[in-house]
């Protein structure tokens, strides 16, 4: 076994987690852990924008962000956290300026700003001009100019090293009213080097996990096919809980049949949906905004029009997104990547026709809970002292039910940076936690059992009908029925995934060995949200019930927390207890949402 | 409001769409042979061709073919690839002898009457099938300081570019450091010191950045023996790149620079 010592130990490197890197390095010995190269993250895939109320082009405040986000979020935010996210929003983009991000600029030399949905002035009006933006790769520059000061600041990078297990202890402890409970500390990380095949132990005083999504669950998804869940995964499997994880984003445009991202701010800058019939459909659902409206609303809507027979093609299966009133040159200035997908994947020129579109699986808005400190919640409020989480691997909840466009660049940059200082000021006071005798015993058990299986099941074909499944029932429109049908399959894969065989049994680069670990991260990460889902009989943003179409405040105003337990039952599945968390309020009240 | 912000035209609310709009029809399938160059040094020092018969369709790329073997005929075949879209610079490989981006590849758009070779890109140490050793190319990536560097006073607000000045260097950001033009360029096959199209790149993205006060430096480091004067302009990286960047422009840019010493 080998030991690495280090204060702080990031895991990931997208923009959470170089973020997080930047402030740390500088204060505290880190080490960064990422499955890919640094620059490989999907981070680089977003396109839009980052937003925030810098008020360059027009009126705006961050206090219209915090509401637009928690009402993007359907009142599920936690408010306190979206007034963090939206004020600090202002600094984390001179932040990345200062930091040498090319942004597009105003005739009068400041950073320019654009559209995207549900950003609005005053409170819902009319949109506002909030994303900051680099034409349309503004996460590709993200994740570069952090990359860039990462090698500025000498960040030590461990590349295509997988974490597969998190070292927690746990301790007796006493509350504040007496009650005993098992307080969770932290010792380091448990990683295989892909090159060698090897583990490597870090033991740190300081954990962040910033390993993003899991997208894969999914077939149709924008993301990318190392987003397999992992540090959810692996926190889930060492009893830390799941926060809202019934809350998948379905962005709007996908490519048709592909999932390929084409971005928000093409409609920002002026693009249309229509349906089979030409009709400006948003027109119908959200009258005020039309296709400005949040992503859970057009996604749904799209959806339906699909439903409904207006859908375009010989399946009548998709939508058309409508760039062919815009000019040429304000395309190419503005959205150069996306029309070079329509282009490439579809053979679509978008100068001259519709490209067709529908929605894809793009964001979790639940995870890893965490404080607006970045800190790990064991429960609802008991802090893993040295645990940090940032980014799309966490619940911090600044997204609530439904997270708005440009919000998650934004995230990255403002809680990755938080976690990145709390971590290094709790490493220079605290001591390591002694990593336990065997610490890599879980993981080489793990990595070998797949090795050696024998099995017959192949780990492509398990994936796959696990995406078909979560696509068919768990996608933009569920009910009670197609969940319960979910479970049995994803039940039955569980089962048939013990039965496995790989035919690489080789130490070097074994990616048909990860791809097998991956896989089983997916199935927990799978039953985790459709049992959370299941539990939620109610519709609020991107979860939408058929059989319970309304919003339910009474009963559903509230966070879904997911534990691993071995005593508990969820519904028809063993070992999952479900548990609520309350939803923190400043001075927002719920009300109806409409655009 | 400046031209840049003038609303757009309001969209009408129906229009008619010709027959046909928007592509889509039964997507064809057809047959190719995929041949893959093998390298695995625990089992044999040799290298090899593996040969693999696919039903493909119309839509798919180089990558669908990789993953169709690897997830149903051979296992251990090895390559990297992540956002399968061309943004994150995973999957360069030398598809038919030319540096390419396997996820952006339609396997249509290459002659499947003839099978279809994939290799490692060239000048970098094999590892294993399709992957090398990245770390010679982003040791030069990191030689040439790529990040701002700035020397005066810092705004409260951001720095103050022109649309114009950050024009200058657009081209440039687009790099994904996929390595598909360094790993194309003759000189850098046989002499691995040199920096290579995609450090000059980056560097470039610097030195024509108006807010960057270190382009002197860059441009020093750059006309040493293995910098920019190595480049003999054979124009493959420019052909190689997945981004469309015009990297031997940007080379003699660069070239340009350092004899002028003025940017």
């Amino acid at each position: 076994m080998q030991v690495h010592k280090y204060d702080v130990v990031i895991v990931g490197a997208g923009g959470a987690g170089m973020r997080a890197a930047i402030e740390s390095g500088q204060r505290a010995r880190t080490a960064v852990l990422t499955k890919l190269y640094p620059t490989r993250s999907h981070t680089g895939a977003a396109q839009g924008g980052m937003c925030a109320a810098l008020a360059n082009v027009e009126e705006d405040n961050w206090e219209w962000h915090t509401f637009d986000t928690i009402k993007g979020g359907d009142y599920l935010v936690d408010q306190d956290a979206a007034e963090v996210m939206a004020k600090e929003a202002i600094d984390a983009v001179l932040d990345l300026e200062k930091m040498g991000l090319p942004f597009n600029r105003t005739p009068e030399g400041r950073i320019d700003q654009r559209r995207f949905g549900g950003h609005t002035r005053d409170h819902g009006k009319a949109p506002v001009r909030r994303a900051c933006y680099a034409a349309d790769r503004t996460g590709h520059m993200i994740l570069q100019t952090l990359y860039q000061n990462c090698v500025k600041h000498n960040v030590e990078f461990y590349n295509e090293y997988y974490v597969l297990d998190l070292l927690v202890l746990e301790e007796d402890a006493v509350r504040e009213d007496g009650t005993a409970y098992k307080q969770k500390r932290v010792a380091g990380v448990v990683s295989y080097d892909l090159a060698s095949g090897e583990i490597h132990v870090f033991q740190a005083k300081s954990v962040v996990f910033a390993s993003g999504g899991v997208g894969k669950v999914f077939k149709t998804t924008s993301n990318a096919h190392t987003l397999t869940g992992d540090g959810m995964a692996i926190a889930f499997r060492r009893g830390i809980p799941l926060e809202d994880m019934e809350f998948v984003q379905f962005h709007p445009t996908g490519l048709a049949g592909l999932g390929i991202l084409l971005s928000e701010a093409a409609r920002g800058e002026g693009a249309i949906l229509r349906n089979s019939e030409g009709e400006r459909f948003m027109e119908r659902y959200a009258p005020t905004i039309k296709d400005l409206a949040p992503r859970d609303i057009v996604a749904r809507s799209m959806a339906l029009e699909v439903r409904e027979g207006r859908g375009c093609g010989p399946n009548k299966d998709y939508v058309l997104l409508d760039l062919t009133h815009l000019e040429p040159a304000h395309i190419d200035a503005k959205l150069p990547d996306i029309t070079e997908f329509a282009r490439t994947y579809l053979g679509v020129e978008p100068y001259t026709e519709p490209v067709p579109v529908f929605p894809t699986a793009h964001y979790a808005m639940g995870g890893i809970p965490t404080n607006i400190k970045g800190e790990v919640l064991q429960d609802n409020d008991t802090v893993i002292p040295g645990l940090y989480a940032a980014g799309e691997v966490a619940c911090v909840s600044v997204h609530g039910s439904n997270r708005l466009g440009t919000n998650s660049l934004l995230d990255i940059n403002v809680f990755g940076k938080r976690a990145g200082i709390y971590a290094a000021e709790y490493a220079q006071t605290a001591d390591f936690v002694e990593v336990p005798e065997g610490a890599d015993a879980d993981t080489i058990r793990l990595v070998e059992s797949v090795r050696n299986a024998n099995g017959t099941e192949r780990v492509a074909q398990l994936r796959k009908e696990l995406q078909d499944t979560m696509d068919a029932n768990v996608q933009v429109f569920r009910t009670e029925q197609s969940l319960n049908e979910t479970l049995n399959v994803i039940a039955s894969l569980r089962e048939r995934y013990r039965n496995i065989s790989i035919q690489d049994k080789g130490k070097r680069f074994n990616l048909d060995l990860l791809e097998a670990v991956e896989l089983g991260f997916l199935l927990d990460m799978a039953q985790v949200m459709t049992v959370a889902a299941l539990h939620r009989k109610e519709s609020r943003g991107g979860h939408f019930r058929e059989d319970y179409p309304d919003r339910d405040d009474a009963n559903y105003m509230q966070h879904s927390m997911a534990y691993l337990d071995d005593t508990a039952q969820a519904g028809t599945v063993a070992g999952i207890r479900l548990d609520t968390k309350p939803v923190v309020f400043t001075r927002y009240e719920p009300m109806v949402r409409k655009y | 409001m400046t031209a840049q912000n003038t609303e757009p035209v309001e969209p009408a609310s129906k229009v008619d769409l010709a027959p046909g709009v928007g592509g889509g029809g039964e997507i064809p399938s057809f047959d190719i042979t995929l041949k893959v160059r093998r390298y695995n040094p625990e089992v044999s020092e040799e290298a090899r061709w593996d040969e693999f018969k696919l039903t493909m369709y119309g839509t798919d790329r180089v990558l669908d073919a990789l993953h169709k073997v690897k997830w149903e005929h051979d296992g251990s075949v090895s390559f990297r690839r992540s956002c399968a879209h061309g943004v994150c610079g995973s999957d360069a490989m030398r598809i038919n002898g030319r540096n390419r981006l396997a996820c952006k590849t339609l396997l249509k758009d290459l002659d499947t009457s003839k099978p279809i070779t994939v290799e490692p890109i060239k000048g970098l140490p094999v590892e294993k099938d399709l992957i090398v050793d990245m770390e010679p190319f982003f040791q030069s990536y990191r030689e040439i300081m790529p990040f701002l560097i700035s020397s005066g006073h810092e705004p409260t607000r951001e720095r103050l570019q022109s649309p114009e000045d950050r024009e200058r260097f657009d081209d440039t950001t687009k790099c994904i450091l996929c390595a598909a033009c360094t790993s194309s360029c003759p000189v850098f096959w046989t002499d691995g010191q040199y920096f290579g199209p995609a450090a000059i790149v980056n560097a470039h993205r610097f030195i024509f950045d108006s807010r960057d006060d270190a382009g002197d430096m860059r441009l020093e480091i750059l006309n040493d023996r293995e910098g920019v004067w190595r480049c003999r302009t054979t124009f493959n990286c420019s052909e190689a790149c997945p981004r469309g960047i015009q990297v031997t422009k940007a080379i003699a840019e660069v070239k340009q620079a350092v004899l002028n010493r003025r940017i």
